[in-house]
């Protein structure tokens, strides 16, 4: 690794993570506390201020960056796994298959994902919270974590398995995979082999794209009051709470920043390591 | 190409029927109906009557049908969508799904459709001027600006902004729906992130084809360099910015519920979430209906426009 810009990225993202796993031990966190020092500025005592109820922001940020952090992640997972084998069959088996697929991606792209997000929470919910008490009965909190994750890794891989049929189209056509058909090489071994690492460019790119966007739709959904809610707390839900406290007469401006300061940093970051390992992987644009 | 368009509008009926029979599917299998007034709860018999008097009574697939218009509902007529009846809204009782459709979708559509050329226009423009001038200053400058907006969610952009222009400056309106100066903040919010997507990826697709065969080709050729760049590699250079067009269009163009609550719009977006929200499929459907067509044709132009653009690709005809 060469590019200055990727370790600032990895340096940042480091601390972040290391912080969010670490910080409650070494600081103190008490996300959950109210006191009577409702909507004090930063001071020496609360590093972030405090918010309505009296919370240090401080263990509120921390703990929105565990909860976001874990979303983002499993979500784009979940939408990567799904959209990169889903384009790549579409578009390498073209014909029927490819627009029988392409439709379905159609069809589920055209029932809006809002509609998909709030049924799949209202229905589930309660399934979820009493599977998870059998399953694993310390996680029985996280039920809607849970289900923000699976809900919207669902709804995310329709675009990537669009961008892999297309880029695999495209690619299809050249003359190196000619040339691995006209060798005699199997259909796997070219999928594998030769139109997945020509992809995978295009495909980090997307996923560093799409760990942020699944961050910033669950601060969506904490928007519409769908999301994580009080007390415990992700970036989305204390921006959505901070927003209201930003007003010309009186604001109180460390309910928004710090958060805001946070997240971005984050996916700036995350952004940056995804050009810097794009640049790495692609043989192409190395020169 | 013909039959291949031909084929494409037909399947739009199929895409149509599928999708809004899904909505309403899962809008009537979902736990909550859309009769309960908020924390008043009502009894059996005025849901059941109610019920009833919507054609929502029986099984979902009677409910469905009469709302499609394909079963005679509880009058004894064909009265559903393919009569181009949308039913009345279950919430707000006195109006009707189309005369809310027919108020709200211009607004929505005009500010999708500023928020697009914006996305578009500024996205290419920055993103193919980032991956000429690789590891310029105008590159690095770029792409910061294009992580840095895509890093925020738009209900904290929106209200920065306002802040700033309207409130400190004074330069724009606060918000509502006057003129064209009322639109500025709203598509500029609305665009952020999606120059941002824009201009990475014409970059990312731009920096692979100038390495490519044909490019190499047309400048031993001895082609001026503009038109190596305009008239060869952009040309292929955007296309996964094409494709991405499509369902950005039809998003952007329905609306989001998040800028119209921000800049207090009466765009459909706002209608469309608390229609969810309070389970009222007749409104509900009646969007998705919108929705779809635009999003079906608009991906027909996009594929139409990739044969254009890379004669390389074979559209299966």
């Amino acid at each position: 690794m060469k590019n200055p810009k990727a370790i600032v990225a990895i340096v940042v993202l480091g601390f972040i993570v290391f912080m969010a796993v670490a910080g409650p031990w070494i600081f103190r966190y008490a996300p959950e506390t109210t006191s009577p020092m409702k909507l004090s500025p930063p001071t020496a005592e609360n590093w972030f201020g405090t918010d309505m109820n009296g919370r240090d922001v401080f263990s509120r940020v921390l703990q929105g960056a565990r909860v976001s952090l874990i979303v983002g992640l499993c979500g784009a997972l979940v939408s990567f796994i799904i959209g990169t084998a889903y384009g790549l069959v579409s578009g390498y088996v073209g014909g029927r298959t490819d627009n029988i697929m392409m439709r379905l991606v159609e069809v589920l792209h055209s029932v809006p994902r809002l509609i998909i997000i709030i049924v799949a929470i209202f229905t589930f919910a309660p399934r979820m919270e009493s599977l998870l008490h059998q399953i694993w009965p310390e996680m029985k909190g996280y039920a809607k974590v849970v289900l923000i994750i699976l809900s919207l890794g669902l709804i995310e891989w329709l675009s990537m398995a669009r961008i892999v049929r297309g880029q695999v189209l495209a690619l299809k056509e050249q003359q190196f995979v000619l040339a691995a058909r006209a060798l005699g090489q199997s259909h796997v071994r070219i999928l594998l082999r030769h139109l997945l690492p020509n992809l995978i460019g295009v495909v980090v790119v997307y996923l560093t794209l799409t760990i942020p966007a699944v961050i910033l739709d669950e601060s969506f959904l904490s928007f519409l009051g769908l999301g994580i809610s009080d007390p415990q707390a992700s970036w989305g839900s204390l921006l959505s709470d901070g927003k209201n406290a930003i007003n010309p007469v009186r604001s109180y401006w460390w309910l928004l920043v710090f958060p805001a300061a946070a997240m971005s940093l984050t996916l700036l970051s995350l952004n940056f390591l995804g050009d810097a390992l794009r640049d790495a992987l692609d043989p192409r644009a190395r020169r | 190409m013909f039959t291949f368009i031909i084929r494409r509008i037909i399947s739009l009926f199929v895409v149509l029927l599928i999708a809004v029979s899904a909505s309403f599917c899962l809008l009537r299998l979902a736990p909550g109906n859309p009769f309960a007034q908020g924390e008043k709860a009502i009894t059996k018999e005025q849901l059941a009557a109610m019920e009833r008097k919507y054609d929502l009574d029986g099984s979902i697939a009677s409910q469905l049908a009469r709302y499609l218009g394909v079963k005679r509902n509880n009058e004894g007529e064909y009265s559903g969508v393919l009569q181009w009846d949308f039913q009345p809204c279950l919430k707000y009782k006195d109006r009707e799904v189309r005369e809310l459709i027919d108020q709200t979708v211009p607004v929505s559509a005009t500010i999708g459709a500023a928020a697009l050329l914006l996305a578009t226009t500024i996205g290419i423009f920055l993103g193919s001027m980032a991956a000429l001038k690789k590891d310029s200053f105008m590159d690095a400058g770029t792409m910061f600006f294009a992580l840095f907006a895509v890093s925020l969610p738009t209900f904290v952009v929106g209200p920065t902004l306002i802040l700033i222009f309207a409130l400190w400056l004074g330069w724009l309106p606060v918000g509502g729906w006057n003129g064209a100066s009322s639109l500025i903040l709203p598509a500029l919010t609305l665009a952020g992130p999606f120059i941002a997507y824009i201009s990475r990826l014409t970059r990312t697709s731009m920096l692979e084809v100038l390495g490519q065969d044909f490019v190499r080709t047309a400048r031993a050729k001895g082609l001026a360099e503009r038109s190596v760049i305009y008239r060869h590699a952009l040309k292929v250079g955007i296309l996964p910015v094409v494709s991405f067009i499509g369902p950005l269009a039809a998003n952007l163009v329905t609306g989001s519920l998040v800028i119209e609550s921000v800049f207090n719009l009466p765009g459909m977006g706002g209608f469309f979430v608390n229609s969810v929200l309070n389970r009222d499929v007749f409104l509900c459907c009646g969007t998705v209906v919108i929705y779809c067509t635009l999003l079906v044709l608009l991906n027909l132009v996009v594929d139409v426009a990739y044969k254009f653009l890379d004669p390389r690709i074979k559209l299966d005809e």
